[in-house]
């Protein structure tokens, strides 16, 4: 090889960097290793970990431990989708672009919007996304309900820095000015609240605002769709449409939005064409919407995203169906509300909010820090749920998937007391 | 013909129809568990009034469609994918392997710091490597994809002159660059300003010296840039921005090819970020996830997103929320972690020395496939010799026979392989962007420089075979205008017109 490019060496191939610049010593790593030594470091790694695998997990706070049924990875998995790039070519890439337009029309028809994008990196971006989108000269205000999740505010508020906004948190009504640009709800919200979301959302359209709902996919078995709410945008967090807790990412970004405003969507969208003998195919599309044709007028900057996220997500949606969504979550429902009766029989815990009805999560008052009482709930063989401090450092929510069993609820309640009257 | 690829003689069947046509009523795959509590509602008020029509089907519909999809689909699994700019290398199963352990794959973002100490040094450890290779002092692995990465690196060159009192409003781009950095810049509060190439593909010094003021926040730059080209005079165009107070903004795309030969650090960034999908291990997906972590020099360390992994004095790691000076949370949790742990396993299953010889090799790869294209597809800047990429050009074939290439891109397929990146860098016209990776053979190369010949051999004889290729995928050219137009964008719905 070197001889066919008349090199002596392949050290030459590097002799245009400047000889100040380069490195002259081997780099601080040591030397590689075999895969088998390199799987017992890994395993030494993993094996200090805890997780939901050894713990019963009731944590919650927009990553959750759902279900995620064997077929989903055996066919997400597969290396034709795995090991695919961008759908550039879509000739070779008919698989992926039919998944990912497969799950666009679910999440269509999960939320009652028009039209969806083919991912973002996570809700918290995917919210980021959804405001930019909203963002007009003359609208430029964020309003935010308090029931968002605050991670996902402050993933805003690190953006608007750049953008040249600043979120502004709203409680009970929104107040909202010729000026604002969107109004953000989080349905149910952080403390697995239902909001009045209807309402906030007509207020956003009275003064010509956007309407924004943060929501939860697997709710909408048993709650009303963003769309049929009046939102013109919903993003949502679609780590529990099939994909593992894996400490916070990769999870998807979901967003869907109205047909009017296919245009200003982020990232990619495919959709349906003919191929040159009249068969139905395939394409990435719009794409004069995206950073590498629209440069420094895009609206967005994404490039790579979490289409295996997608694929995934599909999967697992069309493996729910709409007896299995609907189903799952009424068991949400049950479970979360009987766990909720539970703990509230727990001497010096008490519900935050007493008669909300919730979805899956709850958030309870303790007569000590939440912190406090999780570390020592691990000890318990429990993940109790998570900390919010916006509302008291004694505030636990704690969310309760299908996957929880009675016993494991009844188990948890007993921890529990037994923690807090330590 | 590609020995590795599905050769096909005549074309497959198209697709047999979306998943929703294999409906009927009341299948399905899902079983619960029986509900064990008493059964609650929510109110009638909030609840959904008709149930969402997703999919009626068993698990053997699943499975079978989704394998059919499957397999219309080419990866890096299937044959070489030497999409420029895109680093589409074969990545080792083990990283799969690890990044399935229980450990990390079920632990909820939010558990005590106490019960992810694996996680934790894991972290640690990769943040040390990544410094290393790119002679930073600290590093963020929060942003979940490059694109985040230019946008933190942004925000802490605005953070970081907001605190010297001086407000600069202008980022300079080489007019070559991705187009990421454009839009990041502007999203980050800044005026994109592009500086030219030269004649032999390097930024324009001349030129960038007319731009630089006290105005600049910062350059961006990825070296080897853009077009495969090592910036030679990287040492003075980075004094030249730190005269003015302006910070240097080291873009990770093309990282692989430098390992263990030079470190953005050495040669005057403040800022880099990591295309980890890129740079080492992750399978890319259909086109993710990814991650990119950021790097900054000693002076910047304060401004990183929160949390960062800290060591107490006592061994035992955890995440510093507590950091006044950050530009905040750019993820809704602390980053792509299944994508890290990847990272980890390519960056010490291959070491120092392997890394090296990752880059190393990538260059080999590349000069040599450049050499055996060049008499075809002559390079677009002879007069810089390549290093992990190359950028050819396809305008004389193009003159001479009227053959573009998207047609040759098309008659590679046919021919059995992916083909390369085409229509960029935009300054450049009938752009081919090659990256072949360390990752393929010399046969592979071989037999892909072959497929390029043939096809620029058929443009002068049989135009017409290139024209219409390809004939051999299940569908052929698909109408990208019609579907621009006639949006059909999810199924049940019929095309909107424009």
């Amino acid at each position: 090889m070197l001889a066919t490019i008349g090199r002596g060496s392949v050290g030459e191939l590097f002799e245009q960097i400047p000889s100040a610049v380069r490195l002259d010593r081997p780099l601080a790593i040591a030397d590689g290793v075999s895969e088998m030594e390199l799987v017992a470091d890994l395993q030494g790694l993993a094996g200090r970990n805890r997780s939901a695998d050894d713990l019963v997990c009731f944590a919650g706070g927009g990553a959750y431990d759902h279900y995620v049924p064997s077929v989903v990875w055996a066919l997400a998995a597969r290396s034709e989708f795995y090991t695919s790039y961008t759908p550039y070519q879509p000739e070779l890439s008919q698989g992926v672009l039919q998944v990912l337009f497969e799950y666009q029309s679910m999440i269509c028809e999960l939320t009652g919007l028009e039209v969806s994008n083919a991912s973002l990196y996570d809700g918290a971006t995917a919210l980021v996304e959804a405001v930019h989108m909203a963002m007009r000269p003359d609208r430029t205000r964020v309003l935010v309900s308090a029931g968002v999740d605050r991670r996902a505010l402050d993933a805003l508020r690190t953006a608007g820095r750049g953008a040249g906004y600043t979120p502004e948190v709203f409680e009970g009504e929104a107040a909202v000015g010729g000026d604002v640009a969107a109004v953000v709800v989080q349905h149910p919200n952080v403390y697995g609240v239902l909001e009045p979301a209807r309402e906030r959302f007509a207020e956003a359209h009275a003064a010509g605002a956007m309407a924004i709902q943060i929501f939860d996919p697997l709710s909408l078995g048993v709650l009303a769709p963003p769309g049929e709410l009046g939102a013109d945008i919903a993003v949502g967090e679609g780590q529990v449409l099939g994909n593992h807790l894996n400490y916070g990412g990769p999870y998807l970004g979901i967003l869907a939005a109205r047909l009017a405003d296919v245009r200003r969507l982020p990232g990619r969208i495919v959709g349906e064409t003919v191929d040159v003998e009249g068969r139905p195919g395939f394409v990435l599309t719009l794409q004069a919407r995206e950073q590498h044709i629209r440069r420094d007028k895009a609206n967005s900057n994404i490039c790579t995203n979490q289409t295996l996220m997608a694929i995934a997500a599909a999967i697992y949606m069309a493996w729910l169906g709409p007896q299995g969504l609907a189903e799952l979550g009424r068991h949400c429902v049950s479970k979360a509300a009987y766990a909720a009766a539970s703990l509230a029989s727990i001497p010096g815990v008490t519900p935050v909010f007493p008669g909300q009805p919730c979805f899956k999560e709850f958030a309870v008052r303790l007569p000590r820090p939440a912190a406090e009482v999780i570390e020592s709930m691990v000890g318990e063989g429990f993940l109790a749920g998570v900390a919010q401090p916006q509302a008291g450092n004694d505030v636990l929510v704690v969310a309760v998937t299908e996957r929880r069993s009675r016993d494991e609820i009844d188990a948890f309640a007993a921890a529990l007391r037994r923690v807090v009257a330590a | 013909m590609n020995e590795g690829a599905p050769v096909r003689t005549q074309a497959p069947a198209a697709s047999a129809g979306t998943i929703d046509l294999r409906s009927s009523p009341g299948r399905r795959a899902s079983v619960l568990a029986p509900l064990d509590v008493p059964g609650a509602e929510v109110p009638a008020d909030h609840a959904r009034a008709r149930p969402a029509a997703l999919p009626e089907v068993a698990e053997i519909d699943l499975v079978r469609h989704y394998t059919m999809l499957s397999q219309q689909n080419y990866g890096v699994d299937t044959g070489p994918y030497p999409l420029g700019s895109c680093t589409m290398k074969y990545n080792p199963k083990v990283a799969e392997t690890v990044a399935a352990f229980p450990g990390f794959q079920r632990a909820h973002p939010l558990q005590p710091d106490s019960t992810v100490q694996g996680t934790l040094e894991m972290l640690w450890r990769l943040e040390r490597a990544l410094c290393e290779i790119t002679g930073m002092a600290r590093a963020t692995l929060q942003p979940p994809a490059g694109a985040c990465g230019e946008m933190t690196g942004l925000l802490i060159m605005r953070a970081f002159h907001e605190d010297q009192g001086s407000a600069r409003t202008r980022v300079l781009i080489p007019d070559s660059a991705h187009g990421t950095n454009p839009a990041s810049v502007r999203l980050a509060g800044f005026e994109a300003v592009g500086v030219p190439s030269d004649e032999r593909g390097l930024v324009d010094v001349g030129a960038l010296r007319e731009l630089v003021d006290e105005r600049v926040a910062g350059l961006m730059l990825t070296n080897p840039n853009t077009l495969g080209l090592f910036e030679e005079r990287i040492e003075e165009i980075a004094a030249m921005l730190h005269a003015v107070g302006a910070l240097v903004y080291y873009d990770g795309a093309n990282l692989n090819a430098i390992m263990g030969k030079v470190r953005p650090g050495d040669m005057g960034f403040d800022i880099v970020h990591i295309n980890t999908h890129k740079t080492f291990a992750t399978p890319h997906g259909g086109g993710g996830p990814g991650a990119g972590p950021v790097g900054v020099a000693e002076h910047l360390v304060d401004y990183l997103p929160a949390p960062i992994v800290a060591r107490d004095h006592d061994g035992a790691f955890r995440w510093d929320r507590d950091r006044p000076r950050s530009i905040g949370r750019l993820h809704g949790f602390n980053g792509n972690m299944a994508v890290l742990v990847r990272a980890y396993a390519y960056v010490f299953g291959h070491g120092g020395d392997g890394l090296t010889e990752v880059s190393e090799l990538a260059a080999l790869n590349a000069n040599y496939l450049a050499a055996l294209m060049v008499p075809d597809f002559p390079l677009a800047y002879p007069g810089s010799p390549p290093m992990h990429e190359f950028v050819a050009t396809g305008q004389a074939l193009k003159k001479e026979t009227g053959i573009k290439v998207t047609d040759i891109a098309k008659r590679v397929i046919d021919l059995g392989y992916h083909p390369s990146t085409v229509y960029f860098p935009l300054v450049v016209e009938e752009a081919m962007m090659v990256e072949p990776t360390e990752t393929e053979s010399k046969q592979t190369l071989d037999g892909m420089a072959e497929a390029f010949r043939r096809a620029a051999g058929e443009a002068h004889i049989d135009p017409d075979l290139l024209r219409e290729a390809p004939v051999t995928t299940p569908v052929r050219r698909l109408d990208e205008a019609r579907a621009a137009r006639q949006l059909k964008l999810r199924w049940g719905a019929g095309a909107t017109p424009d």
